[in-house]
């Protein structure tokens, strides 16, 4: 068994190249990987969950959990085969570290607001695109209503909804009631500002933009 | 008598009270028939979101109960049941009010009598088709006792006397070569009326998933199987066929024939229409063979 050590932020390369091998890198994993490192290297703390809600192109989040010593290094290697516990889209029952099974879009937020409702702190990673699926609409608007607070939900905002989101997204959250900051999505101090803006008396959303694809 | 429906806020009121890892999780629907309390959480209109509020809650080690009128509870939200519960491998317990065609008046919006089969097909369900309150209390009572995924169907039909015992109970026993008739919930006394003279047995079925395959096994001492369901005629056709693959065997599933039946009118007008009043069961039976018991 490889032996884990605290890795750090420039190993995460090497990390995904050992779960992609020689395919082209997938950008839509990596849109998620400096607001992934900045969540567990700075900003969870024991005792609080991280919900993937955009479970595609999961590779940035395997090598996040594997440098944390939360999934062992071993298991990257056989990414996506039948014998291999990492899927294409992560699977709770078989990942150490996983919260929830994430890939069908807007499930995350929904099951988030019901495990915040008991008072534990929840992080929920969505994208701009999966935004689309009203599901997650229905869990803003509820959160936000009802003063939701352990609840914070970051939104990866690569510019990929086809219909995009007139007025900014921030808005939209905070029309129903959240608190919101914007961060540049690369930036991990500005991140870190970002989650540590929420005041403890609503939800708070994240809005981390990265480069458009 | 109190209704399914009457006994069940009355029970899940109670649960709320007792045992502190229960939630409640509603839609609006219901929530004028309960006390307020801090762990009944009313989402309003928004059904995806009452099931990922009822997975979520599971995460945190609750013991969820979801309650809504059928549609709004199995149709609409399926793919939340399927994936916020089953895929991620979280127990809840869904109750749903408004069986089949009990709101006949209100058309095809507020019936799924396709709600047993849709849930059989995704994998773990415990259903329970309770045909009398105590029935739905004992089923209550047992699926708060641990942490699978359990649904309940309530229904404003009911027999006029619960039934004691799990799996299949045979009620009647006919000649060894009669059909075994198997009621399903609240079709058991239209069914007992159907065969009072037919030479049947009549056996009576709650727990549907899993289904008591080798109950009916040991029930069955001729060729022929006759299902009365309250829902989707042949929901549970592959139980029957995979408890008797050992032996020859004939079967007709009953049940609603017609979900798009585009008429109001009340739940009994729809019980004859479907074919699943005491004379068209045994209209059925007769067609199949089944003799009387003695010659007119």
């Amino acid at each position: 068994m490889c032996h884990v050590t605290a890795a750090t932020y420039d190993d995460l390369q090497g990390l995904i190249v050992r779960l992609t091998g020689d395919e082209k890198h997938d950008w839509s994993s990596l849109s998620t990987l400096d607001v992934l490192w900045t969540l567990y290297d700075r900003v969870l703390e024991p005792g609080d969950r991280f919900l993937l809600s955009k479970g595609h192109g999961p590779t940035a989040f395997y090598a996040v959990l594997a440098a944390k010593g939360i999934l062992p290094v071993d298991e990257l290697d056989g990414f996506g085969g039948f014998d291999s516990p990492l899927g294409h889209h992560p699977d709770r029952t078989l990942v150490p570290g996983v919260e929830i099974s994430s890939g069908s879009l807007g499930h995350g937020l929904p099951i988030a607001v019901g495990a915040a409702l008991m008072g534990r702190r929840v992080y929920v990673l969505v994208g701009d695109g999966e935004l689309d699926e009203g599901s997650n609409w229905e869990a803003v608007q509820w959160a936000g209503r009802i003063g939701l607070a352990p609840l914070t939900a970051v939104v990866v905002d690569n510019h990929s909804s086809t219909y995009h989101w007139p007025g900014g997204i921030e808005g939209r959250f905070e029309l129903e009631g959240w608190t919101s900051a914007h961060a540049d999505g690369r930036d991990h101090d500005a991140l870190e500002r970002a989650f540590r803006a929420r005041t403890g008396d609503a939800p708070h959303v994240v809005v981390a933009e990265v480069e458009r694809r | 008598m109190t209704t399914m429906r009457e006994r069940f806020y009355r029970l899940a009121a109670q649960a709320l009270e007792d045992d502190p890892s229960v939630a409640m999780v509603f839609a609006e629907i219901g929530v004028a028939e309960m006390p307020r309390h801090p762990r009944l959480f009313n989402v309003g209109i928004r059904e995806q979101l009452m099931i990922g509020v009822a997975a979520g809650l599971a995460l945190e080690g609750m013991r969820p109960v979801v309650h809504s009128y059928t549609p709004f509870l199995v149709e609409r939200p399926y793919e939340q049941v399927k994936l916020d519960l089953g895929h991620q491998d979280l127990g809840a317990v869904l109750v749903s009010t408004g069986a089949s065609y009990d709101s006949s008046s209100s058309g095809r919006t507020h019936q799924a009598p396709e709600d047993v089969a849709a849930l059989a097909a995704l994998p773990g369900w415990t259903i329970e088709v309770p045909g009398h309150a105590d029935e739905l209390e004992r089923a209550f009572r047992r699926a708060l006792a641990h942490d699978g995924r359990v649904y309940i169907r309530l229904s404003v039909e009911a027999n006029a006397a619960p039934v004691e015992g799990d799996g299949l109970t045979v009620l009647r026993r006919g000649s060894d070569g009669a059909p075994l008739v198997v009621a399903v919930g609240p079709a058991l006394d239209e069914t007992l009326a159907a065969a009072a003279d037919l030479d049947a047995t009549v056996a009576y079925l709650s727990t549907v998933r899993p289904f008591d395959r080798a109950g009916l096994a040991a029930a069955l001492r001729g060729t022929d199987v006759v299902l009365v369901e309250p829902y989707l005629a042949g929901t549970s056709a592959a139980e029957v066929a995979r408890a008797l693959l050992d032996r020859p065997h004939r079967l007709l599933a009953l049940g609603v024939e017609i979900p798009e039946l585009r008429r109001y009118g009340t739940p009994a007008e729809h019980r004859a229409a479907q074919g699943l009043d005491a004379a068209g069961i045994r209209a059925s039976l007769t067609a199949f063979g089944t003799r009387q018991l003695r010659a007119a």
